[in-house]
């Protein structure tokens, strides 16, 4: 296969992921709510409840709604993540996931690019968000703005091979009300996105230790800094490491020799 | 491609889930421009044999070959040869016509010169190229058909696989799908691996195989077949070399 075949089936797999996105407007929109209703409702309401010591990256006191932005952002992504997934799982149902697989490419691309494609989709809906939310009043550094995105590609990647694996295990739809309450709730609830991990550990030791070893976690405390313009050596290295798992594990998730699908006998 | 090496050679396949054994040393041939239908009552290892010859998982035991590459060894090569209907639609509801098979052409590394000159020919074949611009999802259910058909077709593979196509179909569209079919094998030398239950659809120039509990019971020409059994009709064919095993 030449290198030109690779680049117009990743060209052609990103540009139907964004027509799909850009028709289905009820998406868009819903994918927006969720996280405004947060930033608008539930951030207002605590901020006067929550008081946030100044830590890194921020230099000043700060309001929770700046605090929460970008677990908002890494909400955004998560909920995407999952929602590529679910939609593999009905692609596969339906059919049209074979139509990719069928294709002369080795598998290990064709899912990295359909990968790439739904990271993209997060991070146009990421950046239609974070200019709402400066409209709103919360405003990072303008290059924030611009080296966030290494972050939110590595960020995406690594919950879009996350929910790549998972649909590699759900054979079908109904199954995927099990991820919602055993994936996306708790990984996003012990994490970082909501309160400092400071905070946690006064409550709980536990939740600490849960929430430290979180990858959104880590996602989010990268996606925080380089909204920031700084970088977190730490956390870039843990999402590196879990995007590696994960989509190591997806893979094998669907391959055709060893994969789950041929356990299931579905495609 | 040589014509001597056979579109698709299968060889002592063998597949099961579990305890279950759904494929047990399968083996045929399809040559170039030849129409060979797969008949199997449900549960006969039909979808199995379709998910194997499509890479969809491997099979422990035995060979798939496509136009001569190994879809273990060589799976790329032999996809690129391989056109697929599957039974389910697959197209995407939400895009127009044209958007479906540009992602197709893309998929096999075509050029946008190159796949909109395909998607012309193909579509207009099938005198669908006027609608190229509307969605998918205002097409009745034999246009949709044209139009996967047309995208299994665009990077002129050597075999084309159907599996049910014309499940869901009124009979007219049945039978313009069936012709046109059948015109592809003739015209452009194209072996076809049909999966079908309706026995009509089947011509008297098509080659049989009949499957039953996953095992190969019968294949030829369809007349050698009837000759075999001793019947006159593929009905009646079908049901002695699938009786074995009915409660």
């Amino acid at each position: 296969m030449k290198p030109l075949h690779y680049l117009r089936a990743l060209r052609g797999i990103v540009a139907r992921e964004l027509y799909r996105f850009l028709h289905q407007r009820e998406r868009f929109i819903s994918a927006l709510v969720r996280p405004l209703v947060w930033l608008f409702v539930f951030a207002a309401g605590f901020r006067s409840t929550l008081g946030l010591a100044i830590s890194p990256p921020y230099e000043t006191y700060i309001l929770y709604e700046v605090y929460i932005t970008p677990g908002l952002l890494g909400m955004i992504q998560l909920f995407n993540g999952m929602q590529s997934s679910l939609s593999m799982v009905y692609d596969r149902e339906m059919g049209s996931m074979r139509t990719l697989l069928v294709s002369p490419l080795p598998r290990w691309f064709l899912l990295s690019s359909k990968l790439v494609a739904g990271v993209a989709v997060s991070i146009l809906q990421v950046y239609v968000f974070l200019s709402i939310a400066w409209a709103y009043g919360i405003e990072a550094p303008a290059e924030g703005y611009l080296a966030v995105l290494p972050a939110l590609l590595l960020s995406g990647v690594m919950l879009g091979a996350l929910g790549l694996l998972l649909s590699s295990f759900i054979r079908q739809l109904e199954n995927f009300a099990g991820v919602m309450n055993f994936v996306i709730f708790p990984m996003f609830f012990m994490s970082t996105a909501l309160y400092p991990l400071w905070k946690i550990q006064e409550s709980s030791e536990l939740l600490y230790r849960l929430a430290q070893w979180n990858p959104f976690s880590q996602a989010v405390e990268l996606i925080r800094f380089a909204l920031y313009g700084q970088f977190n050596g730490m956390a870039c290295g843990y999402t590196a490491g879990a995007t590696a798992l994960f989509l190591a594990a997806a893979i094998l998730g669907y391959n055709p020799s060893k994969g789950m699908m041929q356990r299931k006998g579905g495609a | 491609m040589s014509a001597a090496v056979p579109a698709l050679e299968v060889e002592h396949l063998s597949f099961a889930y579990g305890p279950r054994k759904a494929l047990d040393g399968v083996g045929f041939r399809v040559q170039r421009g030849e129409c060979a239908i797969l008949l199997g009552p449900n549960g006969a290892g039909k979808s199995t044999l379709f998910s194997l010859v499509t890479r969809l998982y491997d099979a422990p035991a035995g060979q798939i070959r496509i136009a001569g590459r190994s879809l273990r060894q060589d799976s790329c090569a032999a996809l690129a040869r391989l056109g697929v209907v599957f039974q389910q639609p697959t197209l995407d509801l939400d895009l127009s016509v044209a958007q479906n098979l540009r992602y197709h052409a893309a998929l096999h590394g075509l050029s946008r010169k190159e796949a909109e000159l395909r998607i012309r020919e193909e579509l207009e074949r099938q005198g669908m190229y006027a609608r190229r611009d509307e969605k998918v999802r205002q097409l009745n259910g034999g246009h949709r058909r044209r139009v996967e058909i047309a995208r299994a077709l665009l990077h002129r593979p050597v075999l084309l696989l159907l599996d049910e196509p014309s499940v869901g179909l009124d009979v007219p569209s049945r039978k313009a799908l069936v012709d046109y079919i059948h015109e592809l094998c003739r015209s452009r030398d194209l072996a076809v691996l049909w999966a079908t239950h309706l026995i009509d659809e089947i011509g008297e120039e098509d080659s049989l195989i009949v499957l039953h509990q996953g095992r190969v019971r019968a294949r030829g020409m369809v007349r050698e077949v009837l000759a075999g059994q001793g019947v006159e009709t593929v009905s009646a064919a079908f049901h002695r070399l699938t009786a074995e095993g009915e409660a």
